[in-house]
């Protein structure tokens, strides 16, 4: 209820204080660990930086905030929502409006001249100039007349682009036959943005509500469905899993029985019983790099999975020396050295496709006559020391699952371990024969989420598996 | 450098040789207003180091540097008994009392100062950099907290040292392992990535400026190209100033096949790299012969 004395009051707390509190709050929300004196060290800062430069303003906060890339991704994304809602939240509040009563018809009553517009545009993309180009979709917007929209923001935005015919690649001559520099994709996308910005902006001014906000899309934590879907995801999060297994081994070292006499650290101790070495003190112990095999199902059965289990084994390669890894379908073949050769993921997996030669007629997986394959190619480097993965669904199409063979395998390794793509429960059902296989491997996992990763690569490095 | 803005940070930071971005500015700013350590986060090359130099240079303080390594200890990196002048002194004692030489053994006169403490106790003030942070275990780290939020060191038979002047604290790290968050939450966060073309060229510019502009920019054309591949070790700023004077040694021209050919081993230091490089960016470069011909 507006009152004669002024904008009615906030419902809730004012000032920026708050404001910053919630959009921390909101940062915990989606996963970002946010200290009490972090956001302390972020009030110190702004206090030293001139808000009046929204660049400024924003490093500084991410700077005592955001504390690694992935924060800082999660951090970009937000502050744009988070602060644009606050602020077209408090005027909707306040019912302040940019045009007052009929100031609307006043600017509409004169035709834009669609030419004119499109070439300030093209303009301003050039020359880079954001406040321009926001002042520039205001009056594309304007032009295209308020409320006869779809309604839908995204579908407008397509629209006001192409009647203004605005195209990426090379431009037609200005009309002095001047040469226009030609507009890339992510220059009209930048466009594109601040059209959205702006009919955000007049959607909240005219509903008068703010749409709810939602989290941000949980990216990091589901497996992609399909081979098509995007494979940025999948690397993401095998890229964290990279880091915590290069930090899983750190936390081993000094835990262990150590060996070989630290001189320095003995002579040091001695000093306390008058320079005789009574007690000696040994130097830490190295922890042990595993030696990895690896197989992989790569037959249509697992589609969805081979492409996460091929970038699992892309990154399990940067971070173990000793790692062999083999693909197969009805023959098994080793393809560490395309790993080794090859840093490119998709020419990874496109060279194993088409040199890996495991399929032989048919396509369907041949349980059985891999292990004996892989037996008699690798069986008299299996040691002890050496750790057995397989990935695969356990599905032999009917044919003889060869488990004795198998059982031969696990007994010279020293560990065996088994991902399943498929979730526990359909173990066993129809053509798997997981159960024949379970009890040579020391552990099996269902694997189509990162956390079951994570989980796996717990045990792997050594510590204890965290609990679901 | 005078207490001043964020502008004045990045211009002295210029004028000692270091082109910095604007949060690289503003982040050195900060560290030196709020007295907070910085952690400098990026790929390899792209001047997580030269950063701190810089900001030494540019402050006129001297630079103490950590290079951390695997199995670092406290004893490399703070401080350590001096036990053979210690076990010297207990043998020449003689007649004192045990009380009197263990009061005295364990003084400050027979301390080894290591890098840490060497920052701390230093009269002036002064630029630590604790380089590569990420190669030492988590134990490391963990003695590091006590540093980097009070600035001071305890020793047990001493008591604690306390910094007398506020050092700036720069720790950089490759990111090849997850730093534990409460290092984290210490310091303030800067990621620095490989510049984009302007500002690569001016970098050039600024340390080879004898090397004509329009070669300076394609330079930095065929070193964007290279660094869009995936390769083992993509090509630092470093390398491609050094680039910049290898070309103008060789009195090159142009960027083209041949000159690339010859001096790719400059910024391409892997086997199989360089043949990555040579099939994907060197067959986009003009052939001298062809353009002759």
């Amino acid at each position: 209820m507006p009152t004669p004395y002024g904008p009615k009051a906030d419902a809730g707390p004012p000032g920026l204080a708050a404001k910053l509190l919630g959009f921390c709050e909101e940062l915990r929300g989606e996963g970002v660990a946010i200290g009490t004196s972090e956001i302390l060290d972020a009030f110190t800062a702004l206090e030293l930086v001139e808000w009046t430069s929204r660049d400024d303003f924003r490093e500084a906060l991410a700077a005592t905030i955001a504390k690694s890339q992935d924060d800082r991704r999660v951090f970009e994304l937000l502050f744009e929502r988070y602060f644009f809602r606050a602020a077209e939240g408090e005027a909707v509040q306040r019912e302040i409006t940019e045009r007052g009563e009929g100031g609307e018809s006043g600017e509409g009553g004169e035709r834009i001249d669609m030419d004119e517009l499109r070439d300030q545009i093209r303009d301003a993309i050039a020359e880079g100039d954001e406040d321009r180009l926001r002042d520039l979709a205001r009056l594309a917007i304007a032009a295209f007349g308020r409320g006869e929209g779809s309604g839908v923001v995204g579908v407008d935005v397509q629209r006001i682009r192409r009647t203004l015919g605005l195209t990426a690649g090379t431009q037609p001559p200005a009309d002095d036959g001047q040469e226009r520099p030609p507009i890339d994709r992510s220059q009209l996308t930048g466009f594109e943005r601040h059209l959205r910005r702006e009919l955000e902006r007049d959607l909240i001014e005219r509903t008068e509500t703010l749409p709810p906000s939602r989290p941000l899309a949980e990216l990091d934590r589901a497996l992609p469905t399909s081979p098509t879907q995007d494979l940025a995801a999948v690397h993401r999060a095998v890229s964290q899993m990279k880091r915590r297994l290069a930090t899983l081994g750190h936390e081993q070292r000094g835990h262990r029985k150590a060996a070989a006499v630290d001189v320095r650290r003995t002579m040091r101790a001695s000093l306390e019983t008058g320079g005789v070495p009574l007690r000696l003190k040994y130097k830490p112990k190295r922890p042990r790099r595993p030696e990895i095999y690896v197989l992989c199902d790569v037959s249509t059965s697992v589609t969805s999975a081979s492409v996460f289990f091929l970038s699992v084994l892309h990154a399990l390669h940067d971070s173990f020396r000793k790692l062999r890894s083999f693909v197969f379908i009805e023959r098994i073949s080793e393809v560490t050295d395309v790993f080794e050769h090859e840093r490119d993921f998709a020419a990874v997996a496109q060279k194993i496709s088409s040199e890996g030669g495991v399929a032989d007629v048919s396509g369907y997986t041949d349980y059985g006559r891999v292990w004996m394959e892989f037996l008699t190619e690798i069986s008299d480097e299996l040691d002890p020391r050496s750790t057995v993965i397989v990935l695969g669904d356990a599905r032999t199409n009917g044919r003889e699952p060869h488990a004795e063979i198998f059982a031969q395998v696990a007994e010279r390794a020293g560990r065996l371990f088994w991902l399943n793509p498929e979730p526990k429960l359909y173990w066993n059902y129809g053509d798997s024969v997981m159960a024949a296989y379970e009890r040579y491997c020391d552990g099996t996992f269902e694997c189509w989420t990162t956390r079951h990763l994570e989980n796996f690569v717990n045990v792997v490095a050594g510590g204890v598996a965290v609990a679901e | 450098m005078a207490e001043g803005s964020v502008a004045d940070v990045k211009a002295a930071l210029a004028e000692v040789g270091y082109l910095a971005d604007e949060p690289a500015a503003l982040v050195s700013y900060l560290a030196q207003e709020l007295g907070k350590p910085v952690l400098v986060e990026g790929p390899a090359g792209v001047g997580k180091t030269e950063l701190a130099k810089a900001l030494s240079r540019s402050t006129g303080r001297e630079l103490v540097r950590l290079q951390c390594y695997e199995g670092l200890d406290e004893a490399k990196a703070m401080y350590e008994w001096n036990y053979r002048k210690q076990l010297l002194r207990i043998q020449a004692g003689g007649e004192a009392g045990w009380e009197d030489v263990q009061e005295d053994i364990f003084s400050s006169d027979f301390l080894l100062t290591r890098p840490l403490m060497q920052a701390i106790a230093s009269p002036e003030p002064v630029v630590l950099l604790i380089d590569e942070i990420d190669k030492t275990d988590q134990e490391f780290e963990a003695m590091l907290l006590e540093l980097l939020s009070d600035f001071q060191i305890t020793i047990p038979e001493l008591g604690q040292v306390a910094a007398t002047t506020m050092p700036i604290v720069v720790l950089t790290s490759n990111d090849s392992r997850e730093l534990t968050e409460a290092l984290k939450r210490r310091c303030l966060y800067l990621w620095l990535d490989y510049p984009g073309l302007e500002r690569e060229m001016e970098i050039v510019r600024l340390h080879v400026p004898e090397l004509p502009e329009q070669l300076t920019r394609r330079l930095v054309e065929v070193i964007e190209m290279v660094r869009a591949l995936d390769l083992k070790k993509p090509p630092s700023i470093a390398e491609s100033i050094d680039w910049a004077r290898t070309l103008l040694l060789m009195g090159a021209e142009d960027i083209d096949r041949e000159t690339f050919n010859q001096s790719m081993s400059i910024i391409i230091k892997h086997r199989t790299d360089i043949d990555l490089v040579a099939e994907r960016v060197g067959v986009k470069l003009a052939d001298p012969l062809r353009a002759q011909g």
